[in-house]
């Protein structure tokens, strides 16, 4: 489907217009190009989902179990109570509506059902209904009403139009948090069969292979055998990649998005030329191949699931401590879940920086670095020599990646590697960067094609924030540590603001670096002339 | 939705207060049994429903992060907006609960010729603190009602709040909480009522308690400046409620059974009500819990084993291409 131009798409949004009908009187419409085709049966069914078969949202039968109205209910009583965050979120919301216009999807649609506190009063309705006296008694009057089909079907709409970013979570003044909402209302349709094609195709990816994108050993072993290649083209130097290496000091771990595409596949290259350049004694590991988990995006179930692999292959091979690449929400679900989920990890060591011995006493009980962490300690140290004007045609940005910042909390590290290694970067305007970082628009498993119009809307924030530096001053480039950035945020500047491209952190930290041994570099990793080599 | 509902029945309840003492004579049952049973009803239901929230447990700590983190590198953490220690979170709450931080924060987004344009907004911010911080003042003040002698910290408050020493129309004192709660509630009522998007996400829960309070501020008002109701008899009343002994004074008037009755109701209605947010912003996890989720582990009482893919069976599926490929293999 083809989108209208940007001026016309965004010109349709009014946020101070809300539809004559009060929004329980409206269905949802499901309009193409703003939800996801339904899940494969056979996807469902190699991870067990109940009710796996094949479905289309659009189709009026959703071929559900009878009884789904009991699984609903029941599966909200049960979350009630073991979800503390879920049960109170559901009593305290006061409706003060400072949520409503933090959130990109509601800035790029207009849609008031996106406001997050809609969002998320689309299921407290229900809540109260079921579970609160107040619901029972008084009904619409109430703020509550019944669960029929089409409820569902709204809910499933609008769960999957938000990218669990948690940036109202932050304005929240009682932190009532959409994340964990969504993952609530998406785990309720899980119950039911009811996911999409685009999340629940990784998912069975994920758990057969490793990774989402299916990537089987030898082809993984090719294809950094590939990027090898081309990093001997641009350096000279010829890199051998340790592949499921038992004994080496470290387990890496990347989003495999990054072994796939670019630009994710220059990031995959920056990292083999830094681990070169450094001597690392570490191990690739093609059945803990992914750092990322879709399957956080259906349960928490599976997204355990899938994570059981890394901490089990970290055995397997031997090694000390995992470092973990540049991802968004797998940082989170690295940081904020995994210790609770997999600990203690106690055949594992305390992390130390083998090059700097630096001790990262605060991964001590989860033995999880993060690459930004782990390259802003080697470049403080002054392990790593660089040429920055290599890097001097990039005028550069840098997008926070939601998980990255309101899950954790990492902002310097990565600003602090990009001046180290170029010689122009800007910030884009305080409201739209760290805490308050506006997402890509394509998080959570909402970056399938056939939803382009939304993430071209959801966007748009983040878009409208380059724009600004670029016209101010510049900016060509927008740095990011996160793979779903490095697919969403090409097409999303190619739409509103086609002089930007995107790049990871590692690819502009191997730019700059200047390797032992190397020839003299000629071209970047994107094998474009360097500033002063245009003629060679 | 339903703004003229809600104040039909704060107005019901108005009627009903006034027809009940001025016609009736029931003045034992809106000034005794009234009060005492919504004053149990608040007790038992706020507790009820603080431990019913405390049953449900905290399976992941999952604080939302506003600063930078506490790491071993030289970056200096933001203790509070992303602490990594109980002493961290504490004050993270406190600036929580008493400043409002994160409301603090507010922005708002505006569309100008196809731009975003985000600025800082804190209207929002300033209303709440200024209904929040007078209710609390007022609430206090009024526990003179209830202490044969009024405590010097209550006493204190008053002359605070009356310090500009201004008589209207002869009356005593006037207090600036007065002025401020209606200028705070009517600043409340009146951005649901005129920006759309509020509008759209009202409840009649949402205009209930503020047409209840503003009827019990009046109330108020107009019993201290305007029709003054005998305090001695008032407090006599109030003092009785207190020792579990009631007596009813004669002649207090329905003005005074009106504000009371209204009060009643708003402790009869706080538990089963939004209002509970006072409870359960100390509860919140994403704002009560410390961001040191790789230092120290957090258990989750119902965490289940779940079924994985092992190594073996990928090894199993994938052997033969690994071994071709020169992948290692466990299996030979």
């Amino acid at each position: 489907m083809r989108l209208p131009r940007p001026e016309e798409l965004i010109s349709t949004v009014n946020l101070k217009k809300t539809p004559p009908k009060w929004w329980m009187d409206l269905k949802a419409e499901f309009k193409p190009g703003f939800y996801c085709y339904g899940a494969k049966g056979k996807n469902l069914a190699y991870v067990d989902f109940p009710n796996a078969r094949d479905w289309s949202p659009t189709e009026e039968d959703w071929k559900l179990p009878e009884d789904w109205k009991r699984i609903v209910i029941e599966g909200i009583r049960q979350r009630i109570e073991r979800f503390r965050t879920f049960h109170i979120f559901m009593d305290i919301c006061v409706r003060c509506g400072a949520c409503a216009d933090k959130c990109h999807f509601f800035l790029g649609t207009g849609d008031p059902k996106n406001m997050p506190v809609l969002r998320a009063e689309l299921l407290r309705s229900v809540y109260r209904r079921y579970f609160t006296s107040g619901g029972k008694i008084f009904g619409r009057f109430g703020g509550a009403r019944d669960l029929e089909l089409d409820v569902l079907k709204e809910l499933w709409y609008y769960f999957y139009q938000c990218t669990e970013c948690r940036r109202c979570s932050l304005f929240c003044p009682y932190g009532i948090d959409t994340a964990e909402i969504t993952i609530m209302g998406r785990e309720l349709m899980n119950l039911l069969g009811l996911n999409t094609d685009w999340i629940s195709g990784p998912v069975a990816n994920c758990y057969r292979t490793g990774n989402h994108l299916g990537i089987e050993p030898h082809t993984m072993k090719s294809t950094l055998e590939f990027l090898c290649d081309d990093i001997e083209t641009i350096t000279g130097i010829r890199i051998d990649p340790p592949i499921n290496k038992k004994g080496a000091e470290i387990l890496w771990v990347e989003p495999s998005g990054d072994l796939f595409a670019v630009p994710g596949v220059y990031v995959a290259m920056g990292t083999l030329m830094l681990f070169h350049e450094i001597g690392l004694d570490y191990t690739w590991s093609t059945y803990a191949s992914e750092g990322g988990n879709f399957g956080y995006f259906t349960s928490l179930e599976m997204a355990k699931r899938l994570h059981s692999k890394i901490y089990e292959e970290a055995k397997r091979l031997k090694v000390k401590w995992i470092l973990g690449g540049e991802c968004g929400h797998m940082w989170r679900v690295w940081h904020q879940y995994h210790d609770t989920w997999f600990g203690p990890i106690d055949f594992l060591e305390e992390p130390v920086s083998p090059i700097t011995g630096t001790k990262f006493e605060h991964a001590k009980s989860t033995k999880i670095v993060h690459i930004s962490e782990f390259t802003a300690d080697l470049i403080r140290h002054g392990v790593l020599k660089f040429d920055k004007s290599r890097n001097d045609n990039f005028i550069v940005t840098f997008h926070d990646s939601c998980n990255v910042s309101r899950g954790m909390g990492m902002f310097e590290e990565p600003r602090y590697i990009i001046k180290s290694v170029c010689n122009h970067f800007y910030e884009m305007p305080d409201e739209t960067i760290r805490e308050q970082t506006f997402c890509c628009g394509g998080g959570s498993g909402l970056n399938a094609g056939e939803i382009m119009e939304l993430r071209m809307r959801g966007g748009f924030p983040r878009a409208n924030a380059v724009r600004y530096v670029h016209e101010k001053f510049g900016v060509n480039m927008l740095a990011c540590i996160c793979a779903i950035d490095r697919a969403q945020l090409p097409p999303l500047m190619e739409y509103w603001v086609p002089q930007v491209r995107v790049c990871g952190v590692t690819e502009l930290v191997a730019n700059a670096l200047i390797m032992k041994g190397e020839k003299e570099r000629t071209m970047n990793l994107r094998m474009e002339p360097l500033p002063g080599k245009e003629g060679q | 939705m339903g703004i003229v509902r809600a104040l039909l029945v704060v107005l019901g309840l108005i009627f009903l207060a006034y027809v009940g003492t001025g016609i009736l004579g029931l003045e034992s049952i809106f000034g005794v049994v009234f009060p005492y049973t919504a004053f149990v009803i608040f007790v038992v239901g706020f507790i009820y429903k603080v431990i019913k929230w405390g049953r449900s447990p905290v399976p992941y700590r999952i604080p939302t992060t506003a600063g930078q983190h506490y790491s071993s590198l030289w970056f200096k953490q933001n203790k509070i907006d992303n602490p990594s220690t109980g002493w961290g979170v504490a004050l993270r709450m406190f600036f929580e609960v008493f400043t409002f931080r994160s409301l603090f924060r507010n922005t708002k987004a505006e569309f100008l010729k196809g731009r975003l344009y985000i600025g800082s907004s804190k209207w929002l911010w300033f209303g709440a603190i200024a209904f929040h911080y007078s209710f609390l003042i007022i609430f206090l003040r009024h526990m003179r009602f209830f202490t044969p002698e009024t405590p010097w910290l209550i006493s204190g408050i008053e002359s605070i709040d009356s310090f500009l020493q201004i008589h209207i129309l002869g009356s005593p004192l006037f207090y600036i909480t007065n002025l401020v709660i209606v200028g705070a509630l009517l600043y409340l009522l009146g951005r649901r009522v005129f920006d759309a998007k509020l509008r759209y996400i009202s409840l009649p829960s949402d205009y209930f308690p503020l047409f209840l309070i503003l009827g019990i501020v009046i109330t108020g008002i107009l019993m201290r400046y305007f029709f003054k109701v005998d305090v001695t008899k008032v407090k006599e009343l109030t003092l009785s409620l207190t020792f579990l002994k009631p007596t009813v004074p004669e002649g207090i008037g329905s003005l005074f059974y009106i504000h009371f009755f209204l009060i009643s109701v708003l402790f009869a209605y706080f538990p089963f009500s939004k209002l509970m947010h006072m409870a359960g912003v100390f509860l919140s996890p994403t704002r009560n819990l410390a961001n040191n989720n790789r230092m120290k582990r957090h258990v989750n009482p119902w965490e289940y084993p779940v079924k994985h893919r092992h190594y073996e069976e990928y090894e199993d599926e994938f052997r033969d291409k690994m071994k071709k490929a020169g992948i290692p293999v466990e299996k030979e």
